[in-house]
């Protein structure tokens, strides 16, 4: 039980990967793949956010009354802002593949592609 | 849902406020909380608020397709301009000492400051654009030119 | 002058960036074209110069600091022999490439949006020659994700022709960020154990103050180098599609546009593999991955599997495309074979096959191409007889059939010589005995495409074919040429090779 609880923010941060993990390989409905990806790159996120914070430590302003402050790292979320854009961007690149798959094929579930792929080859 | 007089007021109450406040956390970026990221995105949260209550269509009438695809190279390049301009004058790319070069720590704000103002640029531009590509899409069943409503 | 000299390494990633920007704003009616071939060439210039200054100077790295950081605080591109020749690479094709495509994509895609392609394509320009020359673990992240995320566009621009363009870019994206979040995950991993992202300063750490600690009673962070590592690995294998992590290749490759499945077949993995050489040589060290933890073993499975397998699918292919985007997945086993190797050969194959395959299989993504040019497709059975009605393009695409076998005299002879030769030499019989068969079933699926190229014969009732355009047929032959070339003389690759094998090996010849 010590383990987990030391450990928590791995924890937190493989089950939110796990959760999307999961859901890009079972749902067939290519939305719901795309938010799972998202909620993937989300668990990579929080674990970078959580391994900044020293312990006891303040926010990162230089701050001349108290010069034994300990300040948290705030390299990972610096970090963190590039890596939200990155998601966003992939996010935004999967939605217009998608909008362009349901013109194409009318649907945006993958069996239902297959179906129609597999007809057509016929 | 613009003959809903509630939402077409409060947009219309809104976007203001969402403008200045954008402008304000674009301003003091250097300084404290905020920058292009978020100034960006309240920008184009103002206008896609406007475009869901009034339709995709009016709002494209306010900020047309060229618009945004310009505004977001051009904001790019203002960030990799100053970095361009620093070489130019014989500094390293993006060493804002370049920009006041009898002050090199002054320089510091300054070359944010024009960053910033780049990526909020951008920001804005591309979030318009993902607004745009969503709302534009001629799917099968819909008049082409756009959908009225979205939500 | 003197400042874009000095400003070389940053100025090779910028000017591309900027350009493309400038491309997507003004590009309009045929401008695009003309901005990306002179970025591509002004590139070109940039990245031989990079390269003859790396052999020229003395310590053979040239290190540029952005923005005056030094070191580990800032990010800094370092250019080695290593990187100095993939990115010769990368910016060679780029140029041949682009010369290419106005033709083949004009013919692809509605002629308002183009000059939104020309900056997709010189942002995947910006991003493969960012990864090369950055020397900081997150950065090349971002890059990665640049040169992908437009790489996912370019594949899905195939849409016009075939609607499968846009599964597979689908099935790339969701793939390819897969993979790009578990090498992040693994910088994070190193960067809790090291506190720094600097690929150099990461190294040092790790050899004087960690690993010297694993030997004693109280062994400092080793599970998390193992889960870091272990997970930069597996991102960087999806990235450069190892088997069994190529899924997404053949389709990406095949439903592309022409152009496109030139360019990422002969950068694209081989930037990925040039990533991964440099977590495995330089990142963490051939000490961990390869003494330690026996990573060569797993990945020369790999890389054997993937040669036969890979081999295999191509020779079970009736659309070209295909055919040649699984030979592709053969090439990359043995791109990984010569690093998993670990010897001085070994290493100077795989490089040296980076260059020969680049310059393959270009060229014979080109010379399909222009059939898909001329005849709309490209199935086995469009090829039937071409031979007489586009001599210059199936010679082109015959030569680098020749190239995929190693027939002597061609350049994946060369490369296939330095891999056999380091495979004896590290007593590795199998893996020797893998390549040879590996080459025979090359044999038989380029000997399948050239019996209908040749002896095929022609149906009937079809409409004659003209030899391509002159814009395309001279790119097709250039590449196909040069790799004939760099089989007969293949000094300046090997010497580039070779220097980088001895300066990644940390040996003086």
């Amino acid at each position: 039980m010590q383990v987990v609880l030391d450990h928590y923010n791995y924890w937190v941060c493989v089950i939110l990967m796990m959760i999307g993990f999961y859901g890009v390989i079972a749902k067939t409905n290519l939305i719901k793949k795309a938010l799972s990806l998202s909620l993937f790159q989300t668990g990579v996120l929080v674990f970078y956010i959580s391994i900044g914070k020293v312990e006891g430590g303040t926010g990162p302003v230089l701050d001349p009354r108290n010069p034994e402050a300990v300040y948290s790292n705030p390299l990972p979320h610096a970090l963190m802002l590039t890596a939200i854009v990155v998601g966003v961007a992939t996010l935004s690149v999967a939605m217009a593949i998608i909008v362009n798959i349901r013109e194409r094929y009318g649907t945006i579930d993958e069996r239902d592609i297959e179906d129609i792929e597999n007809q057509a080859q016929e | 849902m613009k003959d809903n007089v509630l939402m077409r007021v409060a947009a219309r109450w809104n976007m203001p406020f969402l403008l200045v406040f954008a402008l304000y956390t674009q301003t003091h970026g250097e300084l404290g909380p905020g920058g292009g990221f978020q100034s960006g995105v309240m920008i184009a949260a103002a206008f896609i608020v406007y475009g869901m209550v009034f339709g995709a269509d009016e709002m494209r009438r306010v900020v047309p397709r060229w618009v945004t695809d310009f505004a977001a190279a051009a904001g790019v390049l203002i960030y990799a301009g100053a970095g361009v301009y620093c070489m130019a004058m014989g500094y390293t790319f993006l060493d804002y000492a370049a920009l006041v070069p009898s002050n090199p720590g002054g320089a510091e704000p300054w070359g944010m400051v024009i960053v910033e103002y780049g990526v909020g640029i951008t920001v804005a531009a591309v979030m318009l654009t993902v607004f745009n590509e969503i709302t534009e899409g001629t799917l099968p069943g819909q008049e082409p030119g756009g959908t009225k409503e979205v939500l | 002058m003197e400042r874009i000299h000095q400003n070389l390494p940053a100025l090779i990633v910028v000017l591309p960036l900027c350009m493309g920007l400038i491309t997507s704003i003004i590009g309009r009616r045929g401008l695009g074209w003309w901005l990306a071939m002179g970025t591509a060439s002004a590139v070109l210039a940039m990245a031989v110069q990079l390269l003859v200054n790396v052999l020229e100077s003395g310590t053979l790295t040239v290190t540029y600091q952005m923005g005056s950081w030094p070191a580990p605080f800032g990010i800094v591109y370092v250019v080695d022999p290593l990187n100095a020749g993939v990115l010769t690479i990368v910016a060679l094709i780029g140029a041949i490439v682009t010369l290419y495509a106005r033709k083949s994509i004009a013919s692809e895609m509605d002629p308002r949006r183009l000059h939104f392609f020309y900056a997709l394509w010189l942002f995947c320009m910006t991003g493969l020659l960012g990864i090369t020359i950055t020397g900081d673990a997150f950065n090349l992240y971002v890059l990665l994700e640049i040169s992908s995320l437009s790489t996912y566009t370019l594949v899905a621009l195939g849409r016009q022709r075939n609607r499968r363009a846009l599964t597979a870019a689908i099935n790339y994206l969701v793939l390819g960020s897969i993979g790009a979040t578990f090498y992040l995950l693994g910088i994070a991993y190193l960067y809790m154990v090291t506190g720094s992202l600097n690929i150099a300063d990461i190294q040092h750490i790790l050899a004087t103050k960690v690993f010297p600690t694993w030997g004693t009673d109280a062994p400092m962070y080793r599970t998390t180098v193992y889960v870091g590592f272990a997970l930069m690995a597996v991102g960087l294998s999806l990235k450069l599609a190892l088997f069994p992590l190529h899924g997404w290749l053949p389709n990406a490759y095949t439903y592309a546009p022409s152009s496109v499945s030139a360019l990422l077949a002969s950068t694209a993995t081989k930037v990925g593999a040039y990533a991964f050489i440099r977590v495995i040589f330089t990142l963490v060290g051939t000490g961990f991955a390869y003494r330690m933890l026996h990573t060569d073993v797993v990945l020369m499975v790999s890389a054997g599997a993937a040669i036969l397998v890979g081999s295999w699918m191509a020779f079970r292919q009736t659309s070209l495309k295909k055919l040649l985007a699984y030979s592709s997945i053969g090439q990359i086993g043995y791109i990984t074979l010569g690093f998993a190797l670990g010897n001085v050969n070994g290493l100077t194959a795989s490089i040296i096959h980076l260059f020969n395959h680049a310059l393959t299989k270009g060229g014979m993504f080109m010379a399909l191409g222009v059939v898909a040019y001329r005849l709309g497709n490209t199935r086995l059975q469009d090829v039937q007889g071409l031979g007489r009605k586009l001599p210059f393009t199936m010679a082109a695409f015959t030569a680098g059939g020749l190239g995929l076998i190693g027939v002597p005299l061609t350049a994946g002879f060369v490369s296939k010589w330095y891999l056999v030769t380091a495979c004896i030499e590290a007593g590795r019989y199998e893996m020797a005995a893998i390549v040879l068969v590996g080459s025979l079933i090359a044999l038989l699926y380029v000997w399948k495409v050239v019996e209908a190229i040749y002896f095929g014969k022609r149906p009937e009732n079809v409409p004659g074919v003209k030899e391509a355009p002159l814009t395309m047929l001279v790119p097709t032959l250039l590449l196909a040429g040069a790799s004939i070339y760099f089989g007969i003389d293949a000094s300046t690759s090997a010497r580039v090779a070779t220097a980088a094998a001895h300066f990644l090996l940390g040996v003086t010849p």
